[in-house]
Order: C-alpha cells, then structure tokens, then sequence
C-alpha cells in the first residue's frame, strides 16, 4: 500500500484504535480498567489542553477549573434537579463554553506569565466557590452523582465505561486532528511562531485564540462530566490547581504540539504514582525525579523524542 | 556435601512454608501525606505495629496477619482508587482506613458493592447515618462533639456562641452539625466566621468575633494548624470569653504549636489524652495506658486520638474475626455489629444492626489545658 | 482610624512582607532567565524546617536561621547547576515543568528528612502583643515587616552598585547584549538561583513564629508569593515588593469587611481586575517586542 495513504496521521489513529481494542487483554481486574478508564478521561482533557498550550502556544493554569465545573453542574443537574443524565451533562459543557468564551475574551489578551496567573486565578476562584457553596455542592466531602443513562440502559461497570471512554477517545484525537489540519488550526500555527506576523498575514489571532480557549474547555468539561457519572461521586479534589498543573505537565512531558504526546503524557502520568506505591515513603521523591531526569534529558517531551530517534535510526 | 544438604534444608522449609496457612489480608488507604498527614501518619504507625504485635503472639485463628497499606494523601480519588486496588486486585479481607470523610465516602459504594467490611476512621455522622450494611467507624462523631461542648457551655451559662471554623470536610461538616443541633441544647450561634484550609492569620475574623458584644463563647470546629493559628491570635487580640476546640485538636501537636496561649482552652477528647489522670476504677484505664505505653515507646512521640482510632478499629476487626472463626465477609460482618462491651481508647463501644459507631456521649471526656498538659473537667 | 481597620492592616502588612520577599525570590530568577521557578515555596518551606530543626538540635537561633538560609543557597544553586543548567537549551516551558518536577522531590525529601508534622519556632523577641492606636500586633511582625525592609534596600543596593548586581540586572534586560560585554550569563544563572533560594528561606525563618512550618507550607506561599510578583509585574523589583504588599492587605481587608469564606477569591478577582486594565501588573515594564 502506497505509503501516501496511510499518512502519519490516520497511522496514529489506527495505532491508537488499535491499542484501544487490544487493552483488555491485559487488564485483569476491574482496578486496572478503572487505571486505564482515568487515563482515557485525562487523555480528553490532555488533548483539548494541548490545542491550547502546544498549538496555539498559549497557557493554562486553570483548566481542572472547567474539568471541575463540567463534572459539578452535571453532578447538581442530575441529583438536586432530576434532569436525564445526558442532558445534564450537554448542559454543563455548553454553559462551560459560554463561560469560557466570556472569560476567554479578556483574559486571552494577556501574554505568557500574565496569561498563566489570570487562568491560575480564574481556577482558584472557581475551586473556592465549588467548595464554599456546600448546600449545592457537597462542600469539601463532596457529593454523589447519579450513573449515565442512555435510553433507559445505565451505563455501569469498569468494562462498559472502557469502551465508552475509549471510543470517546478516539473521537476526541480524531477531531483535534481535523482542527489542527484545518485552516483554523494552520492560523493557529501561524499565531504561536508570531503573533504579530499572523495579524498581518490578516488572521483574527484574538478570534482564534478565544476560539480554541473554548475548545479546550469543551474537552475539559466532557471529561469532567463523564468522571463524575462514572465514578457516582466528585469532590473538590478534582478542581484544585494541583490538578491544574498535573494536566499542564501531562501535555509537555508527553510532547508539546503532537496530539498522541498527550495522550502518551496522560497515560504516563496516570499510571505512574499507582506504580509508584511501592517506593512508599519515597513515592514523592522518586516521582519528582523522575519528571526532572525525562524533561532535562528529552525537552521536547516523550513522544517527539522518541519520533526522533526512531526516525533518525530507520535512516 | 555439606552444601547440598544446605540446599535440601532450605528447600524442605520453603516448600514448608508454602503449605502454610494463608494470611489474614487487613487492607488500609490512609492520608499518610498531604494536608490530613497528621491523622494518616499516627493511624499507619499504629496499625503497623500492631500487626506486628499480633503476629508476635501467634496471628489470629492460627493465621498470620499481613497489612497491606497505601497513601491516599487525603484526595477522595486517589482513596477511590486505592479501595479498589485493596478489593479486586488484593484481594482483602476487610478494610479498616479512610481517615477523612471524604475518602471514606468514596469508598463506600465500593465496600457496598463488593460486600467487604470496612471500619472507617473519619468523623463526620454522615458515615454511619444512614446506616450502610458493611461500612462501620471507630472515632465519636462531630455531632457528638458539638453536644458535649454545648452541654458545658450551658453549665458555665454561656448560650450565645460564636463560630469559627476551616475550609476542610472536617471543619464543614462539623459546623454544619453545630448549627443543626444548637436548638436543642438552648444554643445560639451569633456569629460565623471561616478562614481558609492554608491561612496564616484569623485576626481579622476573630476582630469581627470580638466587636460582637452578644458573643459569650466561642467554638472553633477545625483540625491542623488552623485551630492552633486562632488560639494564639485569639490571646493576642485580648478576647475574653471561653475558647472550645473540637476532637479535631486532640493530640500534643496542638498544645506544642499554640503554646501558653492555650491555656484553659476546653475541648472533647477520648480518654486515651489522659491515661494516667484517669480514676483508677476507670474501665478505660489499662487500655488506655498500655496503648500509650507502647505507642510512645516505640514512636518516641506522643499519642494522638487518631492513632487511637486506628488501635480500636484492628482490634475491633480481629475480635470479629475471632468470633466468626472465619475471614468470611459476611461472617465478619455480623460478628462485628453483635460486639458489646469492648473496650477501647475512644470508649466502651457497644455495636449493632442500628449502631455502626457504638460509643454514646460518656465516651468523650471534657478536657482542659493547663500548663501545657490536659486536665480532666469533673 | 478604628481600631479594627488598624488590626486589618497590620495583619495585612506582615502577611504581606512575607509574600513580597517570596515575589522577589521569583522576580530575580525570571530576570536572569524567563524562568518561573515553581520550587522558590519550597525554599521557604526549608528556611522554616531547617530553622526549627536546628534550633531543636540546640543551635543559637542565629546559627539556626544562618544555617538554613546556607542550606536553602546550596540547595537552590545545585537545582540550578544540575537541573536548569543542563536543560538550559530547553523551551522554557519544558523548565518549568523542570522545577515543578523538583518542588515535589523537595517536598518529598522534606517530608523523610524532617516529618509531616507542623512546628513552631519561637518568636524572635517575645509573644507578648503589642498595642498600636488599640490594634495588636505580636513582635515577630515588626521583625517580618522591618528584615523586609532591610533585604529591599540591600537588594537595591546590590543590584546598583555591586558588579555582580548590575550584571545579573543587565542579563535581565538583553542576554545576548549582555554576553557580549563579557557577563558569564551561566554565572549569572547560578548567582540568581542561590540568591532567591537564600530570599525564600529568610522568609521562611522570620514567619514561622507566626505562620508554623510545615513540610507542605511551601505550596500556598510559592502560589501566593507567584501572584505579588505578577500583580507587581514580573520581574520589578519594586513591583515584586508592592504587589506582596497590596495582596496581603486586599486579603485582610477582604475577610474583614466583605466574607471570610471567600477572601482568597476576592483577592484573585482583584488581580485579574489588575490584570485587565494593566496587562503587564502594577509597575510592569511595558516591554517592546521585535517583530
């Protein structure tokens, strides 16, 4: 087959589909698919993100505020308001687009460090307010969620959710992917080499910026909203602006700018603390030097560098 | 020659030991790190060496007891995760952790589901409130808590009270407590203040407490350094009226970190806060005593109520084993909710089908600090 | 002026000190690097527990405090010369997930090393509250707001008219300019990640007294002290010392008059308030870019 029709592209796709479908093999109890079902769900947000920070080269430091909003307002609709569960859960995403994009517009004129604080913050305040407000949201104990029903079938079980969220997961790259190809994602392109230069070539960059902003916060608050109906229950934990940064790390170790980077970071990331336990006391210490020695010794992140290497040795 | 015979021995008790009895699996998730490291550090401590101890003496049933433990450093997801690590891939016999509300939330669809008993060793009513058919706890509730600083709140005729409380589960859910049960005790809260989880400085709520002339004393539902920070700004500003922390407060870290400035604040603890002050008729006595004892010797740091819990909650588990004669789940299960009169740090527990906690209002004990060290309030 | 505003501001200014001496910490380091050095918590979170633990071991409090500040340096110039350095050709987001990565071994190792526990330092000179126009303030304050002080006009001084000063001010300004005038700019690296880490740990020391010490008290203070010295405007001085000061008023001021429960929102609402009218902070250098 001409090597032309299997771009990179629908390569890494088929590679991804196919690890997807031969998992199970290797998961021997419901503990490992619920490990790989929170890979898949910060994989969604991971690839939103890296739209965002990789593309776009912009910054967040608050996205597990919209992962966190995402998974509270379908929590509250569907417990305290009896809403079907897929209803509630399209609610949240649109109202936590709308905020995005409301949001987006003024905070996206800031650059670099200014641009991290103002999402940094933006997160902070809506941790706080998901905390404080404990009559609707459960306070710092949280509350439980009702299951996702489609159509009268409840979706529940490790193995039902792998499949959900691993044929979410496709989609999910597979549209980023469309974006990124687009003539949306080469303006997006263009704006991260210089700003200045795109406006000139006559791309909106503040239409674009506020564009994919939302974007991400569309992937974020699916995957919060699908957490939440998966486990029954969500506390503030998720929206805290550790996990913020957990997800920002996610996307550079895994490799900035490449779609499948972020979900490799995401895997990587997930897995390793459960993997980690058995350096007990040490787990913190191992941890943090394991994210040093990878990003001082592959800065580009994990799959770049590999792509690299590897195509460098097939020469 | 002498070698191979060596070989033939090593062998011999290998294959020995393989034929052994199979252990006892206690599975634990405790916030041994993170923001609630000063419940999760003592409880592991404690459960540790215990499991030694027992071991030392012979196992139970015959069988040895192996603890397989891991940090959920407080987060509800990371304990969610880790209950189900213990269920599905460790295969546990029963679960005795979750030292927050919230991490013990999270795990209890899970017990449910799986059938696995699990002795809880967090706070808030709400664990056992409905009663959940495997899910059972050791420490007194925070509803209790606020009944025995009312009751003698109203002794010392003080009825109008102020609030301060934390941002955490703990704080929350006790404040929430507090206010529900105030009514019934011929309480009235005037004020509420709160302060953030990492705050360094309450002045500014505690000005606002002290302006409030209807204030006749104030009740700070928290645990960590909060408590400890409104202690001292609450001496340094100059207020007056009675001070009364919660159980969340109860062990020598406290008393260390507010230093003089603690002195006569009141508070509910186990008795296990002051072993050798107790009556020596006192049921409590030996328990407490020895545990402190052994605790401290081994440690070389004080106890705390949370390690007590801890103690309770495996010693609790081991006699419903011993009754059961078997680590079936639901064999166990009953054992537990028919054990009466066992007595432990926290208290005389008394459990049953309606009672997954067993310790009434006498399990707590109003205590003072004077001079750096807790006194009893007759 | 009532007394209980005054109470809201003295509170407000010594919380303020400490996270104006943590914004410096990040300011000279972004200076000499574009790098927002996420482990700079961590370097007052080991001037606080090294202080406590040598003060425990008997030491003088001043030894005490000199050695944790030592201890603080070394540790900040090693992160430097065996991290930073040896990805210096790295995209500066990959150094920020870099430092990130060393907050949480820090953390770790604080966490083995000393214990989880919270400790307290005994306050430089006494417990006993001081009263100002019928507001109090304890005398470790006066210590916090006045060594604050003291370090901004060294620091002035330092970067004015020490040679090592003015050459880690002109690496701040233009790196390549600056190499070409012969600065050693991986020198000047080195100097700002001792001299930062060294800042931190002195803020830890002088507010452990008042604030505890912990092994994860680094978190909230490096977040806090990262939101001064972008209020202020990153990378000024000045800036980095206005900022901590107007956030830990608008914090105290805040729990006082407005809700309790949400000051530290109200706080961040304020700066991205800031943040919108004046995108570069309060004194923030409008920087020209190159097209």
């Amino acid at each position: 087959m001409p090597s032309s029709l299997l771009s990179p592209r629908t390569r890494g796709l088929a590679v991804l589909a196919l690890v997807v479908l031969l998992l199970p093999l290797a998961l021997r109890n419901t503990y490992y698919y619920e490990v790989a079902i929170l890979v898949g769900l910060n994989a969604i947000v991971c690839v939103g993100l890296n739209l965002l920070i990789g593309y776009a080269g912009q910054i967040s430091l608050g996205h597990a505020g919209f992962f966190g909003l995402g998974a509270y307002v379908s929590a509250i609709l569907t417990a305290r308001y009896g809403w079907p569960p897929l209803a509630a859960m399209l609610a949240a995403v649109a109202g936590v687009a709308m905020l995005g994009y409301l949001v987006g517009r003024p905070i996206l004129r800031l650059r670099g460090h200014y641009l991290a604080m103002a999402t940094l913050g933006m997160g902070i305040i809506i941790s706080i307010v998901i905390a404080t407000e404990d009559r609707l949201t459960g306070g710092p104990d949280g509350m439980q969620v009702p299951p996702l029903a489609l159509a009268g079938f409840v979706l529940a079980g490790e193995r039902t959710w792998y499949w959900v969220v691993g044929a979410l997961l496709l989609g999910s790259v597979w549209l980023a992917q469309n974006l990124i190809d687009s003539p949306q994602g080469r303006a997006l392109r263009a704006l991260h080499t210089s700003e200045i230069g795109a406006e000139v070539c006559g791309i909106d960059s503040a239409r674009h910026k506020v564009r994919v902003f939302v974007i991400s916060t569309i992937y974020a608050a699916f995957a919060g909203a699908l957490a939440a109906h998966y486990a029954g229950f969500i506390t503030p934990g998720k929206v805290t602006f550790f996990h913020s940064i957990e997800l920002v790390t996610m996307v550079v170790f895994g490799g900035l700018a490449s779609t499948f980077g972020a979900v490799v970071g995401a895997a990587v990331l997930t897995t390793l603390p459960q993997a980690l336990t058995l350096f007990k006391d040490y787990e913190m210490v191992v941890f943090g030097a394991v994210m040093m020695l990878t990003m001082i010794f592959m800065p580009k992140g994990l799959v770049p560098t590999i792509a690299r290497r590897l195509h460098a040795a097939g020469r | 020659m002498a070698t191979r015979h060596v070989l033939v021995a090593i062998l011999s008790l290998w294959l020995a030991s393989a034929h052994a009895q199979e252990p006892i699996r206690i599975g634990s998730f405790l916030a041994a790190t993170g923001g609630a490291a000063f419940l999760g550090d003592p409880e592991q401590k404690t459960l540790e060496m215990y499991v030694e101890k027992l071991n030392a003496a012979g196992g139970v049933l015959g069988r040895k007891l192996v603890l397989v433990a891991y940090d959920s450093a407080g987060d509800a997801e990371k304990a969610r995760t880790f209950a189900k690590r213990l269920i599905e891939q460790d295969k546990v016999d029963l679960i005795v952790g979750g030292s927050t509300t919230g991490e013990t939330m999270a795990a209890v669809p899970l017990v449910e589901q799986a059938g696995v008993p699990f002795i809880s060793l967090a706070g808030a009513v709400v664990i056992v409130e409905p009663v959940k058919k495997w899910v059972f706890k050791t420490p007194h509730t925070d509803r209790m808590a606020c009944e025995k600083i009312f009751l003698d709140m109203r002794a010392r005729g003080a009825t109008r009270v102020a609030l301060i409380s934390g941002a955490g589960g703990f704080d929350k859910s006790m404040r929430a407590e507090c206010l529900k049960v105030s009514k019934n005790h011929g309480i009235e809260i005037v004020a509420d203040e709160t302060y953030g989880a990492a705050d360094t400085d309450m002045t500014a709520q505690l000005t606002k407490i002290r302006q409030n002339t209807q204030v006749q004393a104030i009740l700070n539902a928290g645990f960590g350094q909060g408590p400890a920070i409104v202690t001292r700004n609450y001496r340094q500003i100059g207020i007056s009226v009675p001070l009364y922390q919660s159980h969340g407060v109860a062990s020598k870290e406290y008393i260390k970190l507010a230093g003089d400035a603690a002195e006569g604040v009141r508070l509910p603890a186990a008795a296990l806060l002051v072993a050798e002050k107790l009556a020596d008729g006192d049921p409590q006595k030996t328990v407490v005593a020895l545990y402190t004892r052994e605790y401290t010797g081994r440690f070389k740091s004080d106890v705390s109520t949370f390690g007590g819990h801890a103690y309770d909650g495996l010693m609790l588990a081991v006699e419903a084993i011993r009754k059961a004669g078997s680590t079936d789940k639901a064999k166990v299960r009953d054992a537990l909710e028919s054990l009466k009169g066992y007595v432990g740090t926290g208290g005389i527990v008394n459990l049953s089908p309606s009672d997954h906690m067993g310790l009434d209002l006498s399990a707590f004990r109003m205590l003072e600090i004077r001079k750096g060290d807790w006194t009893l309030v007759k | 002026m009532s007394a209980p505003f005054l109470q809201f501001l003295l509170a407000g200014l010594t919380i303020g000190a400490i996270y104006a001496l943590v914004a410096l910490g990040f300011s000279i380091i972004y200076n000499a690097s574009q790098v927002i050095n996420f482990a700079q918590g961590e370097f007052v979170m080991i001037g606080g527990m090294a202080t406590v633990s040598l003060a425990g071991a008997g030491w003088p409090l001043p030894a005490a405090i000199a050695g944790a500040v030592l201890l603080a340096a070394a540790i900040g110039l090693a992160l430097e010369k065996l991290a930073v350095d040896t990805a210096r050709k790295a995209p500066v987001v990959t150094l920020i997930i870099i430092t990130i990565g060393a907050s949480i071994l820090l953390r770790g190792a604080a966490a083995i090393l000393w214990d989880k526990n919270v400790h307290a330092l005994a306050a430089f000179s006494g417990d006993a509250p001081l009263n100002i126009g019928g507001a109090t303030i304890v005398p470790q304050s006066l210590w916090v707001v006045g060594t604050a002080l003291a370090i901004v006009v060294v620091l002035s001084l330092f970067f004015g008219r020490t040679l090592l000063g003015k050459a880690l001010l002109a690496t701040s300004h233009n790196r390549v300019a600056a190499q070409l005038v012969g600065i050693n700019v991986r020198h000047v690296l080195l100097a700002s990640f001792g001299i930062s880490a060294a800042l931190g740990a002195i803020a830890g020391a002088l507010v452990a007294p008042i604030t505890f010490t912990s092994w994860d008290i680094g978190v909230m203070l490096g977040l806090k002290g990262f939101a001064a010295a972008i209020l202020g405007g990153m990378g000024s001085g000045p800036g980095a010392v206005l900022g901590g000061l107007v956030l830990g008023i608008a914090e105290a001021m805040g729990a006082g008059y407005v809700s309790s429960a949400y000051k530290d929102a109200i706080a961040f609402v304020g700066i991205l308030a800031v943040l919108f009218f004046l995108p570069g902070g309060l004194l923030g250098r409008r920087s020209a870019d190159r097209v």
